[in-house]
């Protein structure tokens, strides 16, 4: 792994009229996890797809290395970042072997097509991700899970140092979404891979991140490690909830306990 | 779910399955190279008493103009054959690569106004010229084709995120429609254009012979050769534009070339035979049930079906309805709805 820097500067993004990420500055820290949290529409997806040039900025840059990821050529950018999107589509009948090939695309050429390269880089992304089993089925015959691994298995077979991963655990139970992440862990702690997630759950994004960037409307409220910015007021702050922050029996990482309004025993801490 | 994770260790590789199926895919497209080389002579000698391929080869090369099966041949199975071949490569890839592009099942060269776009320009150069002869056609379809294709991308390029699927069959649709009403205005006001419209509109191999051939011939050539080398690109549009895009590929570019190329195959087989429908909208779903979703497969299977699919079609054309002929448009409309029924049913072609 070399080590890469991925940073925006003064960026603005938006749809039509609408600016959703205004002039924001954001380093994603090198070889770590990061997540990105914040309320629905905060503009935490949006701020990931900027990140991985899906979104033109309106003003400002994306910059990887020194250079804005426009200027660059594309093929190069899929190189070094890897992004998967958060409701990727199959086509109908393909096998888990042929769309994790997918992912060699920026590594062949016009001339240069498929090498053994290649079928050592799918093979590779298949066995880490524990879908080598599942090669030739066809990805419509997967559960959530296994198919949520398989995408991460293309991811993988692009072999970037980048991963980009827009919520990943949407549709997965509690079990496939913990699995995943600790797949996304031993990624980044064995491969070195630097990884930005987009994440709804702030426990999990707590226990996980080892870079922690909480949004609202837009902007950046604070970044840092979970136990060193979580508390009662960004949750009320970002999330507009009243909650109790405790440290999570499993990990130590901040937990947080919501406050609604009914079944609360205890009064606040 | 138990095994999450397994250290990278070289395991003893197992016999690659994807590696067998390729053995079969190869031993697939022999087989129907075979096919259409049988289906191309049926076309050639069909009808012709004690002729074989000797006959053929000398009716070129030792040409006897006394000889009625000769000149047969020469000038009118020939050349009609081999625009068959052309054409039927040319809508099958028109409509394999508009399917992958625009990620829509039902994409089809006329659903993006090709086939209008030339009609409506024929009925345009009678009104204006009066009625002329088949091979003064071929340009003024070619680019009716042309310029309906390029006004529908247009059209559907309005917006910040450019030409999208769901745009393009919108643009499509209307860009068609318009199209169908100024072809039924002329057509309703002007009896030289009624006449050879009827007879234009439905799409036919008959009488297309060499003059025919030699004009649109370098197109369909450059089409598809240059539909054969877009797999690679359709495989990443097919995961959808943002991980095409985050795999490297500019996607409005990519788009956009390769709707070039398929105003290319769609324009010159419109304007070679008149709309044929079927083709091009059937046969890449029937090589996708035979060799999966792959786009390097899908073409070259594409690439052999549809010319043995409207070869036989005009063979079963000049069969029926001896000594007259049934033209292939009709006949592929008459095989080809049932035919794809079964295909719906069979399989669920829907997300590509």
């Amino acid at each position: 792994m070399t080590s890469h820097d991925l940073r925006a500067e003064d960026l603005t993004l938006g749809y039509a009229d609408v600016d959703i990420v205004s002039h924001l500055d954001v380093q994603v820290p090198d070889g770590r996890i990061t997540v990105i949290v914040g309320a629905n529409a905060c503009g935490k997806s949006t701020l990931l797809r900027g990140l991985a040039r899906l979104l033109k900025p309106r003003s400002g840059a994306v910059l990887l290395d020194g250079k804005a990821v426009q200027d660059l050529r594309s093929v190069d950018v899929a190189k070094v970042v890897g992004l998967l999107p958060q409701t990727p589509v199959a086509p109908d009948g393909i096998t888990v072997a042929d769309l994790v090939g997918r992912g060699r695309y920026p590594h062949q050429g016009f001339f240069r097509r498929w090498s053994p390269e290649d079928d050592a880089a799918v093979e590779a992304a298949m066995e880490a991700t524990g879908t080598a089993d599942l090669a030739e089925r066809p990805i419509s015959a997967l559960s959530g899970g296994q198919r949520q691994r398989v995408w991460v298995a293309m991811a993988l077979a692009q072999d970037t140092d980048l991963v980009l991963l827009d919520e990943p655990t949407t549709y997965l139970d509690i079990t496939h979404q913990v699995e995943l992440l600790d797949l996304l862990t031993d990624l980044n702690r064995a491969h070195g891979k630097t990884i930005v997630i987009v994440l709804h759950d702030l426990n999990l994004a707590c226990r996980y991140a080892d870079h922690l960037i909480a949004m609202k409307s837009g902007a950046i409220v604070r970044e840092g490690a979970p136990q060193d910015i979580i508390d009662a007021d960004l949750v009320s702050d970002v999330f507009g909830l009243s909650s109790d922050i405790v440290p999570d029996p499993v990990s130590g990482t901040p937990m947080v306990v919501p406050r609604g309004r009914h079944h609360v025993a205890t009064p606040a801490l | 779910m138990t095994t999450t994770t397994r250290p990278p260790t070289p395991s003893p590789a197992p016999a690659r399955a994807g590696a067998v199926a390729d053995v079969a895919r190869i031993t697939g497209l022999v087989v129907l190279t075979g096919v259409l080389v049988v289906v191309a002579f049926a076309s050639i000698t069909l009808g012709t008493r004690g002729v074989g391929v000797s006959t053929i080869i000398r009716s070129f090369t030792d040409y006897d103009p006394d000889s009625t099966a000769q000149t047969v041949i020469r000038e009118l199975r020939v050349p009609r054959t081999i625009i068959g071949i052309l054409a039927g490569m040319a809508l099958g890839l028109g409509g394999a690569l508009l399917q992958g592009v625009t990620r829509n099942p039902l994409a089809d060269p006329s659903i993006m106004g090709t086939t209008n776009g030339a009609s409506a320009a024929i009925v345009v150069t009678i009104m204006v010229f009066g009625a002329q002869s088949l091979h003064t056609y071929v340009w003024f379809g070619f680019l009716g084709a042309a310029a309906a294709t390029f006004l529908v991308y247009a059209v559907a390029s309005f917006g910040r995120e450019g030409a999208t699927p769901v745009k393009l069959a919108l643009a499509g649709a209307a860009v068609s429609a318009g199209l169908y009403s100024l072809i039924t205005g002329i057509v309703m006001t002007n009896l030289d254009a009624l006449n050879e419209m009827r007879v234009w509109q439905v799409g036919s191999l008959a009488s297309r012979g060499w003059p025919i051939l030699h004009q649109v011939w370098p197109f369909f050539v450059v089409g598809i050769l240059a539909a054969l080398v877009t797999a690679r690109w359709l495989n990443g549009l097919a995961l959808g534009d943002d991980i095409a895009t985050a795999l490297g590929q500019r996607v409005a570019r990519t788009r956009g070339l390769v709707f070039v190329i398929v105003t290319v195959l769609a324009g010159s087989a419109v304007a070679a035979c008149g709309p044929i429908v079927f083709v091009g909208l059937v046969v890449p779903h029937l090589a996708r049930a035979i060799c999966g979703p792959d786009y390097r497969w899908t073409l070259p299977y594409t690439l052999l079906l549809s010319p043995i699919l409207l070869l036989a079609a005009d063979i079963v054309g000049r069969l029926v309805m001896r000594p007259g002929e049934l033209q292939v448009g009709v006949v592929l409309g008459v095989i080809g709805a049932p035919a794809f029924i079964l295909l719906v049913r069979r399989r669920n072609l829907a997300e590509l």
